[in-house]
């Protein structure tokens, strides 16, 4: 297995799925000449043409709506935006038009496309520009929901959006691009709606998707050290369809849980999960389940606050030694 | 005023946050007051303004009765209700709520806080989570709690600690089962017993039984001990050590006076757990040394010295002065010949120890000196008979004029 980045990654499932269907091909701000804000089309135009590497004027709305219309049309469109917080100009065409035309048209037209791009804060880019859209896109019936957190379910988790005949969105992250990992080399496909143990564990389940997995994955580690506790890491994967059974089969086993996610509290993904666990697991918790969350403002841009604002794996630490009774 | 703990019948206004006048809203601290437990925040349970102030700082009011009004803005409320005289009934009149007067729901202390984990495991194992002290937030019975009552119920022949039909006449012995205690509920007439008894003498139906123990041969056993341990460098056995040691032993052997009085059962103990007497500045307080049973005497020794120093610094844990099963005063060292002590509920006995005194004694018809010491128990009829308790003091006398008989 080669060792890529998640960029790479990306890259890589880009390309076998053009390679693998003429209907499939890229639009969006720079994805061509430019090769991607962030690289992530790089070598594409070069190999596939400007028919199917479409540059794009800033106009959110404007080329999304040309991509529910092309998937309309047969296509199988990837949109890039060069962030989800430019999409939320896009929000009528992916709300309005990609996630009700099937419905809307009684099941005659599917709307096989992929909205995707980077997702939540970065580093200091302010209240505007560090946003994370899970729970927003999460809300809306018709659309499917997947957040990779390493390179490996990055390619096999666009090459199933790709293949979806549903509009699906694709949640990566500006702070994920450069991580690394093995990548298993051509037909690497990960079911859409499967969680992930990442990393198995006895006294409590972290449950974590997207950036948030590396925070668990570093708490976990902590706790085993300070406390001699051991943390399941369970990474969600996709937050629509969310893996019921993973979820209510890791707490059963744990009997406790943190959910940890990047968005605000307030009507979050965890707050979904939690649903799932209070109803499911009933029986099966010693403790309330609770949750570690962005702090409910927005963003601060001084770093200091920026870091204090951000889950971290302290928090999430405090928030198991909790659950476990150890406080 | 509002019962701000379980068990509170009044309580001292400590300090008004609010004055005759004051605006204030649902949930705010109105005032501070002591109960019999600590000094907790009585609370506004309506939005109004706070008129008609009937207690003072200082004063003390019964549970029940008015402390002030909580009007409506502009309201004129009727005479001023005196605090003193406990339920004064409440002037209801349309927009006027008293403060006290809407009662709290009362806290339920039969329930059981557990997870829901807990409870399903509870179940399963046969477990009465009644029995099982939690050690959650709140007291929460919690997965580690259950395990842990779990194993010691587990003892192959009784999964269930609690044996529902069982009479109470029949009363345990500690070897039948692993668990801690036993839960006997009261046959109809011991349900007669403890009612008729209770209304006729206080609360708790103490009688009294005095016994004079010689003191001799445990005199010389502590004696030589002493020598040895000196030698040793390690602390000294007191008169007291020895004593607590041997009712500990002498309990093992009456299990029907190692009992709690519980309402509607007896919980005979399997474990002793001895409350120790100690003298306070301003009270006293009676830290616990557990399962003294089968524990040495240097153990214990060393362990009442070092509850004693607690108690008499304040550092006492609430766990190291709470669950005891039989309780020992002692007032030897003021020279006290003989007393009564009362009863610390929910235990139904406890042995007031008097000072050992040289007197004449006739042994084998000739008269000598001997140092002899005076026993009374105090005993909750409720639980224990007359002849319960004289049984549980011949063996006690016994084997303290016969210190050997505690290695057996």
């Amino acid at each position: 297995m080669a060792t890529l980045t998640y960029r790479d990654a990306l890259n890589q499932a880009l390309r076998e799925e053009m390679q693998r269907d003429a209907d499939v091909f890229l639009m969006g701000e720079e994805v061509g000449v430019y090769q991607g804000a962030y690289k992530v089309s790089r070598g594409l135009l070069e190999e596939f043409g400007p028919k199917r590497i479409v540059d794009t004027p800033i106009a959110e709305l404007g080329f999304a709506g040309i991509g529910v219309g092309a998937a309309m049309a047969g296509l199988r469109p990837v949109i890039e935006f060069m962030t989800w917080n430019f999409a939320v100009l896009a929000l009528d065409q992916i709300v309005n038009s990609a996630a009700k035309i099937l419905y809307e048209s009684g099941g005659q037209i599917p709307i096989p496309i992929v909205f995707r791009g980077p997702n939540g804060a970065a580093l200091q880019l302010a209240a505007q520009h560090s946003q994370a859209w899970d729970s927003w896109l999460s809300h809306i019936p018709g659309l499917k929901v997947v957040a990779p957190a390493t390179p490996a379910d990055a390619k096999g988790l666009l090459k199933s959006a790709i293949r979806d005949n549903n509009p699906v969105i694709v949640l990566e992250g500006e702070m994920l691009y450069n991580l690394k990992g093995e990548v298993p080399e051509g037909e690497h496909l990960v079911p859409i709606g499967r969680a992930d143990v990442k990393r198995p564990g006895r006294d409590v389940t972290f449950i974590c998707h997207s950036k948030t997995v590396a925070v668990a994955l570093k708490a976990a580690e902590q706790l085993a050290e300070r406390e001699g506790a051991s943390a399941e890491v369970l990474d969600l994967r996709s937050l629509r369809p969310l893996d019921e059974e993973a979820i209510v089969g890791s707490v059963a086993h744990t009997n406790r849980a943190v959910v940890i996610e990047e968005g605000w509290p307030h009507a979050g993904v965890g707050a979904q999960v939690v649903d799932i666990i209070q109803r499911e697991a009933f029986d099966q918790l010693d403790a309330p389940v609770l949750r570690v969350t962005q702090a409910d403002v927005p963003m601060p841009y001084n770093k200091q606050l920026e870091r204090l604002a951000k889950p971290s794996a302290d928090r999430v630490v405090a928030a198991a030694r909790r659950v476990l009774y150890l406080d | 005023m509002e019962a701000l703990s379980p068990t509170m019948e009044e309580g001292r206004v400590v300090k008004w946050h609010k004055r005759d006048g004051d605006p204030v809203k649902t949930g705010e601290t109105l005032a501070e007051i002591e109960t019999d437990k600590a000094v907790m925040d009585l609370v506004a349970r309506a939005d109004g303004v706070l008129r008609q102030v009937a207690a003072a700082e200082g004063q003390t009011v019964a549970v029940g009765s008015v402390v002030a009004v909580i009007a409506s803005p502009g309201e004129t409320v009727g005479a001023t209700v005196a605090a003193a005289p406990p339920p004064a009934p409440v002037p209801s009149r349309s927009g006027m709520r008293d403060a006290g007067g809407v009662e709290p729901a009362p806290a339920d202390v039969t329930r059981v806080k557990a997870s829901p984990l807990a409870k399903r495991m509870a179940r399963e194992a046969g477990v009465d989570l009644k029995l099982v002290s939690g050690s959650g937030p709140g007291g929460r019975v919690v997965k580690r709690d259950v395990e842990g009552s779990a194993s010691r119920a587990l003892a192959p022949a009784a999964a269930t600690p609690v044996v529902q039909s069982h009479p109470a006449s029949r009363i345990p012995h500690p070897e039948v089962t692993g668990a801690p205690f036993e839960d006997v509920p009261l046959t109809q007439i011991r349900k007669t017993i403890a009612k008729r008894l209770a209304a006729s003498l206080g609360p708790i139906p103490h009688f009294f039984l005095t016994t004079e123990v010689d003191m001799e041969r445990a005199s010389e056993a502590r004696d030589a001990l002493n020598k040895q341990l000196g030698d040793q460098g390690s602390g000294k056995v007191s008169f007291n050590d020895i004593i607590i040691n041997a009712t500990a032993h002498t309990l093992t052997k009456h299990p029907a006076c190692n009992a709690w009085f519980q309402e509607d059962h007896i919980r005979y103990w399997h474990e002793v757990h001895i409350g120790m007497a100690v003298a306070v500045e301003d009270g006293l307080i009676t830290p616990v040394i557990r399962n003294a049973e089968r524990k040495s005497l240097a153990d214990i020794g060393r362990e009442a010295k070092e509850l004693a120093e607690k108690a008499r610094s304040r550092r006492l844990q609430p766990s190291e002065y709470t669950g005891s099963t039989f309780s020992v005063s002692n007032l030897g060292m003021f020279d006290i010949d003989q007393f009564t002590a009362v009863i610390n509920p929910p235990e139904a006995g406890i042995i007031a120890v008097g000072s050992i005194v040289q007197k004449p004694v006739v042994v084998d018809g000739q008269l000598t000196p001997r140092r002899r010491m005076r026993i009374t128990m105090s005993c909750d009829h409720r639980v224990i008979d007359g002849a319960t308790g004289a049984a549980f003091l011949k063996t006690l006398k016994q084997m303290l004029e016969n210190p050997l008989a505690m290695l057996l």
